[in-house]
């Protein structure tokens, strides 16, 4: 289909000042970070940081009701583990549902549909009870252990698994490889896209979640990131250039994430749209 | 061949491997969230304030009560105006992105990323930039700066005097979601066959008309899955009204989606109350399950008419 010069002129109009509106937050955030708390008291809004310096990040690092640095860890530790964790439970669990006939096939399945359509969220209740009555509030246990169970990225596997081409597996067990063979040297070595795609949908989803570790981080040396800055921003009289120049560390590593593995993290998002 | 595989694993085999495959998942659904739900429901019939093993049985006292009370009816009023809203204008916002980017032919890449980038972002920092910067009531805020620009007077937009918090939380979760589902969209824009526009371009058809009976039409599933996740999306709200709106004297008494209401009632609110907060879920689970049935059953029904 072709189209006027004028019509594609105004579309990119219109798609340029849409991007600009879009950038702008993360813009702010870093304005924010770099300037000084005089500057952003003031009536008049200014474009340009004026504290361009590491003085606010330093400060930040040694704010001890922060803990800016431990909750770094923290995050990474929670969202490192949970990654690679539920990569492999629902990896071998999709292949189960998908490849080996079972009795409990059917039952596990429905199981995991019905944990789809009621998001974990919506039963934190349950979940805190669990965990409080196992003595898991304010540990890392508590933080990872119950999220790595995900019914959506199991199912995502199944379903890929379900349109693997049963001939290579056929010939491997030919050969003499059993189910655990057949997987790990003739499946996995093919699946690296689809682990990528779940990976990091689940690192992003893992560093930026709010209301579980609200729940279990209730000491202050078990809050992740997310949590501390929530807290730092309901403080009393809180450092303003502090807390933006702690969002934009806090924000690094999933804008990372983003821009090297945008193509698996797409790849995701459009496989979590379809079934 | 296949039965050349099967009759070299046995049944029984086959059983183990199974649960080898399947059962650390198992496993943790049953312990992380079938337990706990059934726990759940055990604890609704009691009251359990500031414990896990309560002794005093109250029947449906506890949905009776939530019922009556005005506050989780208010709650799930909100969630459906909240519902309302996001929900019509993240589907066109996110679709008009989609058709805009699919056509352009010059750093689509670019365009893609730059909607796409938000959803990266955690709704805590959002909820900062959103509240201390863009829609602070204070003079300096930029909404603010722009009203008084326009000869405007300054907003107090977060007090709950006016209803100006809707439009701080529908514009932050508005740029953090609709490039998600733009990229639905534009998955199911280029599943289109091309040939079908070139047989409308023959037709005549042209700009609106296209639309309306051949991208719409194609885009059928997409849009039903868009629309499910997007309520069920809704019904989950919570890290953006809480991070938005509580502040150091706690959360204010409006805008409390479900799930701030569960949260300030069993964990964040001065009494524990657990058996009221596990009747609430599962009231909600009800809820949530219906929606997803009635969507499940109407996107079928579309299934079969497509393949009619």
């Amino acid at each position: 289909m072709r189209t006027s010069p004028a019509l594609a002129a105004l579309r990119y109009l219109v798609l340029s000042l849409l991007a600009v509106l879009f950038l702008l937050p993360f813009y702010v955030l870093l304005r924010n970070g770099f300037s000084s708390d005089r500057l952003l008291a003031r009536a008049t809004w200014h474009w340009w940081p004026d504290d361009v310096s590491l003085t606010s990040l330093r400060e930040l690092f040694a704010n001890d009701d922060v803990r800016m640095a431990r909750s770094l860890l923290n995050s990474a530790v929670v969202a490192v583990v949970q990654t690679v964790a539920t990569v492999l439970i629902s990896a071998l669990a999709g292949y189960g549902l998908a490849r080996i006939d079972s009795r409990t096939n059917r039952v596990v399945l429905g199981l995991t549909v019905l944990t789809l359509m009621v998001p974990a969220a919506v039963t934190f209740i349950p979940s805190f009870v669990i965990v409080s009555t196992l003595g898991w509030i304010s540990s890392l246990r508590g933080l990872i252990i119950p999220v790595l169970f995900s019914a959506f990225a199991t199912f995502l596997f199944r379903q890929f698994f379900l349109g693997f081409p049963r001939e290579l597996e056929e010939a491997a067990m030919i050969d003499g490889a059993g189910y655990w063979r057949t997987f790990w040297r003739v499946v996995m070595p093919n699946t690296y896209g689809i682990c990528a795609a779940v990976g990091t949908i689940t690192f992003i989803g893992s560093w930026n979640a709010f209301l579980w570790p609200l729940l279990i981080g209730q000491d202050r040396d078990f809050r992740t990131v997310q949590v501390a800055l929530s807290q730092f921003m309901n403080s009393q009289g809180v450092d303003l250039p502090q807390l933006f120049v702690g969002s934009a560390v806090a924000i690094l590593p999933v804008l990372l994430v983003f821009l090297f593995l945008q193509r698996y993290l797409v790849q995701g998002v459009e496989r979590s749209g379809i079934d | 061949m296949s039965t050349l595989t099967a009759r070299l694993r046995g049944r029984q085999d086959r059983n183990v491997w199974f649960w080898v495959f399947v059962g650390p998942f198992a496993l943790g659904l049953l312990v992380f969230v079938y337990v706990p739900i059934l726990w759940s429901v055990y604890l609704s019939f009691f009251d359990a304030r500031n414990t896990v093993s309560p002794t005093h049985f109250v029947g449906f006292g506890n949905y009776l009560y939530l019922l009556r009370d005005p506050a989780f009816v208010s709650s799930m009023g909100t969630f459906a105006l909240f519902a309302v809203f996001i929900v019509p204008v993240t589907y066109v916002c996110s679709l008009a992105l989609a058709l805009l980017v699919n056509r352009a032919r010059v750093a689509q890449a670019f365009f893609r990323s730059a909607f796409f980038l938000p959803t990266a972002c955690s709704y805590v920092i959002a909820a900062l930039i959103w509240r201390l910067s863009l829609f602070s009531g204070a003079r300096f805020g930029l909404a603010n700066n722009v009203l008084r620009a326009f000869g405007l007077e300054n907003v107090n937009w977060l007090g709950g005097a006016n209803y100006g918090y809707w439009v701080v939380l529908v514009s932050l979760r508005l740029w953090l979601q609709v490039g998600f589902y733009m990229i639905l969209f534009l998955a199911g824009l280029q599943r289109i066959p091309r040939d079908t526009y070139e047989a409308a371009a023959i037709d005549g058809a042209v700009g609106w008309r296209v639309l309306r009976h051949i991208t719409l039409p194609q885009l059928r599933s997409t849009s039903a899955a868009v629309v499910l996740l997007l309520l069920i999306g809704a019904f989950q709200a919570f890290d953006e009204f809480y991070n938005t709106l509580i502040t150091v004297g706690g959360y204010p008494p409006f805008a409390r989606p479900p799930l701030v209401y569960l949260y300030l009632v069993s964990v964040g609110g001065g009494t524990q109350d657990l058996g009221l907060g596990s009747a609430g879920t599962i009231i909600l689970t009800l809820v949530v399950a219906a929606v997803g049935l009635v969507q499940l059953r109407l996107f079928s029904l579309g299934g079969r008419e497509e393949r009619a």
